[in-house]
């Protein structure tokens, strides 16, 4: 397929996982801040604008971390890159250039997505309500991917739209972990009540786990489990381990025919190795901690990000790809 | 594009004879929109709309402000043309698009048309569209026009083409979004008529370009080029690929090595040979046109002359689809084919000609008036529509360049009933059919693009200036 073409369908359901996960965010903070104000305060607005790696531009462009300027900053604004506003915006537009390769259901699900984002105002939302607003943005996002699921032919366009949304899932479970571990002092365990066990809650909440949670660790909320969960459980549809699965299942589908695994497919590899083998006490020691552990996700995960835009030339500057020699090319010539 | 006059005499309806009479073919369809209420035809319109947008049936406005995505209006009401009348047409349209291929082989071969005198050499040199690095480059099977659109009026109950466009016309995906929203709006009407089918116009496309190949050894590679999604017939442009099942791409998809055009996909380079290209002559290669230009392919002419790409349509159809070439296709078609044309021209008054000239400043209160290479409707005078004032102003620019114009009577262009919001009234339009030219044979669907003028009196069916679009229907007989 061209390039560009899985360059869009990649940066599509980015884009549509980055809006749902900002919803999550949002959704999360906004629930803290009806806690005791020593429960929450504006250290949760602060960690969505760090998670969402646009602190400093709101600082510049607004100020004072308050909880309505910073929803309305995440939800509907257009300055910021990462609002669910232009998320779901660039979705489209990469969706509209690939019209012709989606279904017409994926098409629909992203274009009336566009339209109710665009129609939304901050009067709006808070006619509705936060919640009802978080939640269809969520509703919006499992309707694209069940579009998806639904729809799509399984070749190489499919794999490479699913390649970007766990690509964005692992880059936001390991940022909202990482910035909720930097509020809360991680305690050996949490008793019920205290304020701690409403910001590991909470952040189970926000990745739809607290059931599973339950399930699986009993009731009592432990740091180390959340971060076992988060990190290490494959059958945890959020966790970066469960990303991993699929973005090597996917990147082994889009290089079937090839002779030696490209570079991207090797360092997926090798990440993916780390979270099936390494144990939840490695990154959750006092020696190496649990920042250090998924600060490294996050490069890797941006690294592994960038080289498979390299391998599958969909980077202008990619003269290292294997590819990007038209040997086959010539051979063609003088058969023609 | 129209010009003409309302009141130079009752125009012709399509579904109402001037007796009162309602004519065979809208017989059942008058019946329909007596009996249907205005409260209905609101609401379909509403849905039609609704259907437009997600299907993302829209065409791009940048710079003015407001959503850049614009609906054409759609209008509810179809318009008919009967089997008869359109087996002549289709003969018509084929014989003039063979003549225009013919005229360009000529133009960029032999040139034997003018040496035999029959048309004014110096009117294709004058043309800016005449490519003369092209001379003696032979396209892939001779063909020049793969699709055209000729642009046609109804006037006194007989069609007259107005313009010939064999350049990269536009509107094909109005045709059939059309007809999906008519089919699903009022399915019963399809139960009472026998309406020919459009939809096949993708796989026609398809095999007319397929039939172009340059090689015929492996499974041609073709592709469709857009200048890119900011253009405002991008939708069209991925319509059509989609339809055909091929890649959409753009200039920086592609690259050309050894004289070779060639596509980035992710397994690699992909040889490409046969490209619709939706962008004009000056952009497609800014080694052999414009310099500046960022949406082309640096060495596609080269790949072109050398013969490894077909490019549909060929560079430097210009030549033939202008305002001042339009009088000669009638002569072409005798030069060429040995035939008389089966379509009537709109009879033109050239300011080349002295005689014509004198005429053209004599009566310029009843004629329309206009620059050789202009387009759009814009630069024209019409006549009894302007002022005295208005009148004098241009005699002087036509004195200052009489090549540069050409005149034709006004025209009494046909209605059709449309829907107008209050109710249904009729409504000036014009068609524009699509004519496909392969290597094998010529293709035509039966069908075409109306458009239609909402403004009560208006003859300017432009998307541009309030017009619209409707179905249209060619009955089976």
């Amino acid at each position: 397929m061209l390039s560009r073409t899985a360059d869009d369908l990649f940066w599509m359901s980015r884009y549509v996982e980055r809006a749902e996960n900002v919803a999550r965010l949002l959704e999360v903070a906004d629930r803290m801040a009806l806690m005791p104000q020593d429960a929450g305060g504006t250290d949760e607005w602060t960690a969505v604008l760090i998670a969402g790696g646009v602190a400093p531009l709101y600082t510049e462009l607004v100020g004072k971390v308050e909880a309505d300027p910073t929803l309305r900053f995440m939800a509907l604004s257009k300055e910021n890159p990462s609002s669910i506003y232009n998320c779901f915006s660039v979705a489209r537009e990469n969706a509209r250039a690939q019209r012709h390769t989606i279904t017409r259901e994926l098409w629909e699900a992203i274009n009336d997505t566009w339209h109710g984002i665009r129609d939304m105002t901050p009067e709006k939302v808070e006619g509705m309500g936060h919640t009802a607003f978080f939640e269809w943005v969520k509703s919006r996002s499992h309707l694209v991917r069940g579009a998806l699921a639904g729809t799509m032919i399984r070749d190489d366009a499919y794999s490479f739209t699913r390649l970007g949304t766990f690509i964005e899932r692992a880059d936001s479970t390991s940022r909202i972990l990482d910035v909720k571990y930097h509020l809360i002092l991680p305690t050996e365990e949490v008793v019920g009540g205290a304020p701690d066990y409403y910001q590991w809650a909470a952040l189970l909440q926000s990745v739809s786990a607290q059931g599973s949670y339950r399930r699986m660790f009993g009731d009592q909320i432990r740091y180390t489990n959340v971060a076992e969960l988060l990190v290490l459980r494959p059958e945890m549809p959020r966790s970066v381990r469960s990303c991993y699965d699929n973005i090597m299942e996917n990147l082994q589908n889009l290089t079937e025919s090839y002779e030696s695994p490209p570079r991207c497919l090797r360092m997926a590899g090798k990440l993916r190795a780390r979270l099936v083998y390494g144990e939840v006490a490695e990154f959750t020691g006092q020696e190496s901690g649990l920042h250090e552990f998924l600060t490294e996700v996050v490069d890797t995960n941006l690294q592994i990000a960038a080289q498979i835009g390299k391998d599958f030339l969909l980077t202008a500057e990619a003269d290292d790809s294997p590819l990007a020699i038209p040997e086959n090319a010539r051979q063609e010539q003088t058969m023609g | 594009m129209f010009e003409g006059r309302q009141d130079a005499m009752t125009p012709y309806d399509e579904m109402t004879a001037n007796d009162g009479s309602v004519r065979e073919a809208y017989r059942e369809l008058e019946h329909w929109l007596t009996t249907t209420t205005v409260e209905t035809f609101q609401n379909k319109r509403k849905e039609a709309d609704l259907l437009f947008r997600r299907l993302g049936i829209t065409f791009a406005v940048y710079g003015e402000g407001g959503d850049p995505e614009r609906l054409i209006p759609y209008d509810v009401v179809p318009r008919v043309i009967t089997g008869a009348e359109w087996s002549a047409m289709e003969k018509g349209m084929e014989q003039r698009v063979k003549a225009i291929n013919a005229f360009l082989n000529d133009v960029y071969g032999d040139q034997q048309i003018f040496r035999a005198g029959h048309i004014p050499r110096d009117i294709i040199e004058a043309n800016d569209a005449f490519v003369p690095s092209m001379m003696g480059v032979t396209p892939p099977a001779g063909i020049y026009a793969h699709i055209a659109g000729v642009d046609m009026v109804k006037a006194d109950g007989e069609f007259y083409v107005l313009e010939d466009n064999v350049r990269t016309p536009s509107g094909v995906s109005y045709m059939m979004g059309n007809r999906e929203a008519e089919m699903r709006l009022f399915p019963g009407l399809f139960r009472q008529h026998r309406v020919r089918p459009v939809d096949h116009y993708a796989d026609f496309l398809r095999d007319t370009l397929r039939s172009v190949a340059p090689y015929k050894d492996r499974e041609p590679k073709v592709v469709v080029m857009t200048p890119g999604r900011f253009n405002s017939a991008y939708f069209e442009h991925a319509f059509l690929a989609d339809r055909m099942g091929i890649e959409l791409v753009e200039g920086a998809d592609l690259f050309v090595r050894d004289e070779v055009v060639y596509m980035r996909t992710t397994r690699g380079p992909q040889r490409v040979d046969v490209m619709y290209r939706r962008l004009d002559d000056e952009f497609l290669d800014p080694q052999a046109f414009r310099k500046d230009s960022l949406l082309g392919v640096p060495g596609l002419v080269s790949a072109y002359r050398a013969g490894n790409i077909a490019i549909a349509n060929a560079i430097g159809n210009g030549v033939a689809d202008d305002k001042a070439i339009y009088v000669y296709v009638p002569e072409m078609i005798r030069f060429y084919l040995g035939e008389e044309p089966i379509l009537n021209n709109v009879p033109t008054y050239m300011g080349r000609r002295d005689d014509e000239l004198k005429y053209i400043l004599e009566h310029l209160d009843e004629l329309v008036v206009k620059e050789v290479h202009g387009s759009g409707g814009y630069g024209m005078l019409v006549g009894p529509a302007s002022t005295k004032a208005e009148q004098e102003a241009y005699a002087e620019r036509i004195k200052a360049d009489p090549t540069g114009f050409i005149a034709q009577p006004t025209l009494a262009l046909s209605t059709c009933p449309t829907f107008v919001g209050s109710g249904v009234a009729p409504r000036h339009v014009d068609l524009r059919p699509f004519v496909l030219s392969g290597a094998d044979r010529v293709r035509i669907v039966p069908g075409g693009l109306t458009r239609v003028a909402l403004k009560e009196g208006s003859l300017v069916v432009n998307s541009s200036q309030g017009g619209g679009t409707k179905d249209t229907w060619v009955l089976e007989d």
